[in-house]
């Protein structure tokens, strides 16, 4: 219901671009580095784990180009970055808005006349359906990079070596199999906390309570959509 | 002029509302008085929607409110302007982007005749130079007169004002009560203030509407209060003995 009413359309276009504009750059430049952080240090823990695992092995060492690549852009970057997304931006939204429901500027709103749903929610998924695959789409670029600045400098392998790797077996469907990933995610990161926030009740404890369960929930969410989408793309 | 009849309302087994009809009528100062827990914010908040009630109807003129579709009550919700307990301003926005923003949602004005539109509000309530201050940054009066420039800003026929003396010192609540009187009159607009303030019930009441358990206990405007004899309106009116005493000269 609630996701009816909040895409039906706004009453004036104009009054939701500054909002759209402002949450795009919370969601998307407010997380820059927390993503470049994490993504930086998956893509060198995973080449340094590869390289140990493959350690007196005969499997070739380009092999780990080949796995950091598709394992990041499949996997760790959506997964990973949505998750970390789940908790910064989805606690973000519910307890703002739940905020804005406990001092009464959702009522206040609602009592000018506007679709409160729609004017609170319909920008920031917009918002996040725009920032979050591009966000997804940097890790995946971060931790491809961060996988050779952790391991060619140490000599677990060469330039040449990575480099091979990253060039063999490219399918780009791994990267249309990513991007749905991050949009199913994006929708998943917004939608449930705003939906936490918009029905808390009670004051500062609930609002707490809401927040956590907006993350706990996208989290489950993410990870139970990652398996679905895993399932149908890869059928 | 707004109307209620016949309403009740329940939370699961406790009735909040039993058989409330009243007359609110305009260019007046409506009063809904009575103790904690008398179900005065329940019946504001029915009058403007946020509560359904049980059964029971509420007109606003010969519209009846509750049998309208979603589009005619956001409609009709344009009429209407609300000044908060806590004053609701949105902290993001500056004070002066507060009280534009039903003319950004909801007009096609240029900016020039938004800002001269907020302008005029400010100045109306007593509010200058502050436009550019965040809700954070002014006084808690001033919030209060930033919420009614808001709640005027659209010029509304229907005024609602849920405590708006609370938290404030004796002398900017008579500030604040006597400029949303003069703002009722001089807009022909209906005002319904929810109050416990003994000091708006006898400046500023001139119509007072008396809840007692979920009745209309007592009607009447506040020149009635004094003499009135109802036992309902001397216990909460003159509940202290300073009140009481003053009373007892006003009548000598």
């Amino acid at each position: 219901m609630l996701l009816g009413q909040t895409m039906t359309g706004p009453i004036k276009r104009s009054a939701y671009y500054r909002e759209i504009v402002r949450h795009m750059h919370d969601i998307g430049i407010g997380s820059l580095i927390i993503v470049a952080l994490i993504s930086l240090f998956i893509g060198a823990v995973t080449a340094v784990q590869f390289a140990y695992q493959l350690g007196g092995t005969l499997i070739p060492r380009y092999y780990i180009g080949y796995i950091v690549r598709d394992m990041t852009i499949i996997e760790l970057a959506p997964t990973i970055t949505c998750l970390v997304l789940a908790g910064k931006v989805g606690s973000n939204i519910a307890s703002e808005i739940g905020g804005m429901r406990q001092k009464e500027h959702i009522d206040a709103m609602e009592i000018m006349g506007v679709n409160t749903a729609s004017y609170l929610i319909l920008p920031r998924i917009i918002a996040g359906l725009t920032m979050i695959p591009l966000l997804v789409f940097m890790a995946a670029f971060i931790s491809i990079i961060g996988a050779f600045i952790a391991s060619v400098p140490v000599g677990l392998f060469s330039a040449d070596e990575y480099i091979k790797g990253l060039g063999m077996f490219y399918d780009p469907y791994n990267v249309f199999m990513m991007f749905v990933k991050s949009v199913v995610f994006a929708f998943i990161v917004i939608t449930i906390p705003a939906y936490q926030g918009y029905f808390v009740k009670g004051g500062s404890i609930e609002l707490g309570k809401a927040s956590t369960a907006a993350v706990v929930f996208s989290n489950i969410f993410i990870l139970l959509s990652d398996y679905f989408i895993a399932v149908v793309l890869t059928a | 002029m707004i109307r209620v009849e016949n309403i009740f309302k329940k939370f699961d087994d406790l009735e909040v509302l039993k058989d409330i009809s009243v007359n609110f009528e305009v260019g007046r100062t409506n009063l809904i008085i009575g103790k904690s827990g008398a179900g005065k914010t329940v019946l504001l908040k029915i009058l403007i929607g946020l509560i359904h009630p049980t059964s029971g109807k509420v007109f606003y003129d010969q519209t009846d409110f509750y049998a309208l579709n979603k589009k005619e009550t956001r409609e009709l919700r344009m009429e209407v302007g609300m000044l908060f307990q806590g004053s609701a301003l949105f902290d993001s926005l500056t004070v002066e982007e507060n009280i534009r923003f039903p003319l950004d949602m909801f007009t096609k004005m240029t900016a020039k005749e938004k800002s001269d539109r907020v302008n005029y509000c400010l100045e109306r309530v007593n509010l200058e130079g502050v436009n550019n201050r965040y809700p954070s940054e002014v006084s808690g009066g001033m919030q209060k007169r930033v919420g009614i420039a808001r709640a005027i800003v659209m010029q509304p026929k229907y005024l609602f004002c849920d405590e708006p003396n609370s938290g404030l010192d004796p002398k900017t609540s008579i500030l604040i009560d006597k400029l949303i009187q003069e703002i009722t009159r001089e807009n022909n607009i209906t005002t319904i203030i929810n109050t416990h303030d003994m000091n708006s019930v006898m400046e500023i009441g001139e119509k007072i509407v008396l809840l007692k358990d979920g009745i209309l206990a007592w009607e009447g405007s506040s020149k009635e209060v004094l003499q009135s004899e109802s036992g309902v309106i001397q216990d909460f009116i003159f509940a202290s003995p300073f009140l009481q005493k003053l009373k007892d000269m006003a009548i000598k």
